[in-house]
């Protein structure tokens, strides 16, 4: 067996155990999927297959409620989601200006990864953290009131 | 727990936390280790205290000292000079235009006018400690009504208090309850609506954050009323601390026998469990929210039935929002009569609201309903930053509506705002400057809801795309005549006929601009100019030659090359090459580089040209 694919199979064990275990609460579909996509990256059409069997519902009714929600993604994401906040607050203090900053400055624009697979940009709608527009979060963390580009710089060399 | 003679409060709601209030923590502890004061000094992180923009903030009490834009640097001297020597630090606190000290909390005007009940708590506590939720009267009201009332009972006070559901629509909450209450079936559903959508809101997020066993508390007296035995906490995955300090509250209040089996010693038996949203807008609406809490797709269905008869599982539930429920616990403490003493007519009680946008105070206020707009904004809000005028504020996000100045002396209600185009909302206020151009804010609004409706019915996905069309056209100088009363047309068909919520209040932030702002759309679509310069293809940039010095800084800048010169001649913009990224302004030394309202002559040259040429084609 490759390393390759014993850590694909650890990953897929894991999956099986995520869904024992939340097989009791009733109608855990989101749940177990967020679980999911915490240990592949994304939701392949694959993952979404074993879960569907591992379940017993129907591949089509996991790929409806993953195509719904944005949180989902069936394309593998960089090591650290970008997220532009683009609700009101920060749209009315120049969140489409920091969207480009940032795209120029990691070189890759929406919805993509960088080439070196660390930062996935993408948008959220309204983080509730107005007061500091415009926002970005990368995982757990919020930077606030970014007005130049040496600012983005300074906040992603943390990163590499 | 021993008493100490200080209570440092930091504010550790979402904004001072991005600010860096968990730094200033640190170092204080740090500090207080090294001189030996760490048994005398009680550091408490709470959950937002409101005064977003002057974060990271905190207060210390017994005296309540206010500091503001507090950094780890100024740590050491708030130790020796306020904690030591007794001598508050004047420099860390507010002071108004005219150089007026604010000592302490109370003093400060943007608490002056804000009456707190739902947010009572929030900034006072921590909010991991179930015990200091306890030491400020809480479980209290839950106890009262388990052991002295009867479900009717209780719902009785919510009606009397006349409390009505403040998560936009403003349905009474009393009767919900009192549906699901004559309702007879073996298990009935509480629902706790925490998927707080609505860019420019978060007050749930702070409430979540800073005062959960409220909410706990709330969500337990629904369900004695109405009869449920179970809870259910729909929260966006996009609040993470909210997820994390529910989940700990429940636990807590499992293990001091507040939740689970015989509450009190009575028959009512309770258990709750946290249910994450997935990035849907459309999931706020509660069919939908209870179609996703049951693992499917978020889509609406038609109401009736309502999810009071058939709700989650078919079974009977209702839905309230975080706010609705925090509210609860008070009104049980205090009574039905003092809730009932705040407000207007209809609309009782206080509201939070989130003041965002281009004013000086932003944060998160709860203000008496009835307030007028002019209190909120300029009183509590601080008025304009940077000495700009007042041009608009926007209501309700997504499904409310935008007011002017001759709506600053109306009255906060349910009622009036609705009257005026506008709505309550969750309780997001944005308040634009005269550098905000209503049509590009309604374009914007608009993008929002054809990409979170969620494509059930045809007037929602296929109208809403149409007016978003329009609205791009619009702000890209091809706007035609009639425009305007398209839009209009198109906005009130897709009210009337959309599925749920989402689609029939879309079209109000257009529906609204139109209404007061008319001749803004007209500018774009006749003169074809952005007044407010914001629409790119309705402005241009434009060189001063009698500033310009000549430095070819932005010809050197300009990724496109349209700009050309010489030290002697000066410099000029191509206008048909520009690309309108602003850079050569951003560089200019001298400020020789504005920008002028209004397609450049030659633009409009070059594409009423093109115009004839399709035409010409098409015969």
């Amino acid at each position: 067996m490759t390393p390759e694919t014993s850590l694909h199979n650890k990953l897929y064990d894991r999956l099986k155990e995520v869904i024992e275990e939340k097989k009791g609460l009733r109608n855990p579909l989101i749940e177990i999927l967020r679980t999911a996509q915490e240990i592949f990256g994304y939701l392949p059409i694959e993952v979404q297959e074993f879960i569907a069997n591992e379940m017993n519902i129907p591949a089509s009714k996991i790929y409806g409620v993953v195509t719904f929600y944005n949180f989902f993604s069936m394309k593998p994401r960089g090591k650290y989601t970008l997220n532009v906040c683009t609700g009101t607050a920060c749209y009315v203090k120049g969140a489409p200006r920091l969207i480009q900053m940032i795209s120029d400055h990691i070189g890759c624009s929406m919805g993509e990864t960088t080439k070196d697979g660390l930062f996935t940009l993408s948008a959220v709608r309204c983080l509730g953290a107005c007061s500091l527009a415009p926002v970005f979060v990368i995982g757990e963390d919020t930077f606030g009131r970014i007005e130049n580009k040496d600012k983005i710089a300074e906040i992603l060399n943390r990163y590499k | 727990m021993s008493l100490k003679r200080i209570d440092l409060l930091i504010c550790c709601g979402s904004g001072c936390v991005s600010a860096g209030s968990l730094k200033i923590k640190e170092r204080f502890h740090e500090v207080l280790q090294e001189k030996n004061l760490a048994n005398e000094i009680n550091i408490i992180e709470t959950g937002c205290m409101g005064p977003c923009d002057y974060g990271p903030v905190m207060v210390i009490y017994p005296e309540g000292t206010f500091y503001k834009k507090v950094s780890p640097d100024d740590v050491e001297e708030i130790v020796n000079e306020h904690f030591i020597k007794g001598r508050p630090v004047a420099r860390l606190m507010l002071q108004d235009d005219e150089e007026n000290t604010f000592n302490t909390q109370r003093e400060v005007p943007f608490y002056q006018k804000q009456v707190k009940v739902a947010l009572a708590n929030c900034g006072y506590i921590d909010p991991e400690s179930m015990d200091e939720y306890i030491a400020t009267g809480g479980y209290e009201a839950l106890g009262t009504v388990l052991t002295t009332m009867t479900p009717q009972d209780t719902i009785d006070v919510i009606k009397k208090s006349g409390l009505r559901g403040r998560g936009g629509g403003g349905f009474p909450t009393h009767i919900k309850w009192q549906m699901v209450h004559d309702n007879k079936s073996d298990e009935k559903y509480v629902i706790c609506n925490g998927d707080e959508g609505d860019p420019g809101a978060f007050m749930d997020r702070s409430l979540l954050e800073g005062d959960p066993h409220r909410i706990l508390e709330g969500m337990m007296i629904a369900a004695y009323a109405i009869g449920a035995s179970n809870g259910f906490f729909y929260i966006r995955a996009e609040y993470p601390l909210a997820i994390k300090r529910i989940k700990l509250a429940i636990e807590q209040a499992k293990e001091a026998g507040l939740m689970g089996k015989n509450v009190f010693g009575s028959n009512f038996c309770f258990d709750a469990e946290v249910r994450t949203g997935a990035g849907a807008f459309v999931c706020g609406e509660e069919m939908a929210l209870i179609h996703s809490i049951e693992g499917s797709r978020g889509n609406p269905t038609p109401k009736p039935p309502y999810p009071a008869v058939q709700g989650l599982w078919g079974k009977p539930t209702i839905v309230n929002n975080v706010e609705t429920i925090g509210n609860i616990p008070t009104i049980f403490l205090k009574g039905a009569d003092w809730f009932a003493s705040m407000g207007t007519e209809t609309s009782k009680g206080t509201k939070v609201f989130a003041l965002t946008g281009d004013i000086k105070n932003t944060g998160l206020v709860e203000v008496p309903m009835g307030i007028t707009l002019r209190e909120l904004i300029f009183d509590v809000g601080g008025g304009m930053t940077g000495g700009h005028k007042f041009k608009a504020v926007q209501l309700g996000g997504p499904s409310g509506g935008c007011l002017t100045v001759e709506h600053l002396d109306v009255a906060v209600d349910y009622e009036t705002l609705k009257e005026r185009g506008a709505m309550m909302g969750s309780g997001g206020v944005i308040v634009m400057n005269d550098k905000n151009c209503m049509v590009n804010i309604a374009k914007f609004f608009m993008d929002f809801c054809v990409d979170e409706s969620c494509g059930k019915c045809s007037p929602c996905r296929i109208g809403l795309k149409q007016m978003l069309d329009i609205l791009e056209r619009i702000t890209s100088g091809k706007g035609k005549e009639g425009d305007v009363e398209e839009l209009q047309r198109l906005g009130e068909a897709v009210s009337k006929l959309s599925l749920c919520g989402l689609g029939q209040s879309a079209p109000n932030p257009v529906l609204s601009t139109i209404r007061y702002f008319r001749e803004e759309y007209e500018a774009h679509i006749r003169d074809k100019s952005c007044a407010t310069k914001v629409c790119l293809d309705l402005m241009h940039f434009d060189i001063d030659k009698d500033r310009c010095i000549g430095c070819s800084l932005c010809a050197r800048k300009c990724p496109v090359t349209c700009i050309t010169g010489s030290r002697e001649d000066k410099y000029t913009i191509h206008q048909l090459d520009c690309v309108k990224c602003g850079n050569c302004q951003d560089v200019c030394p001298v400020k020789a580089v504005s920008r002028i309202p209004g397609m450049h002559p030659e633009v409009t040259a070059k594409r009423e040209a093109e115009a004839k040429i399709a035409n010409h084609h098409d015969d």
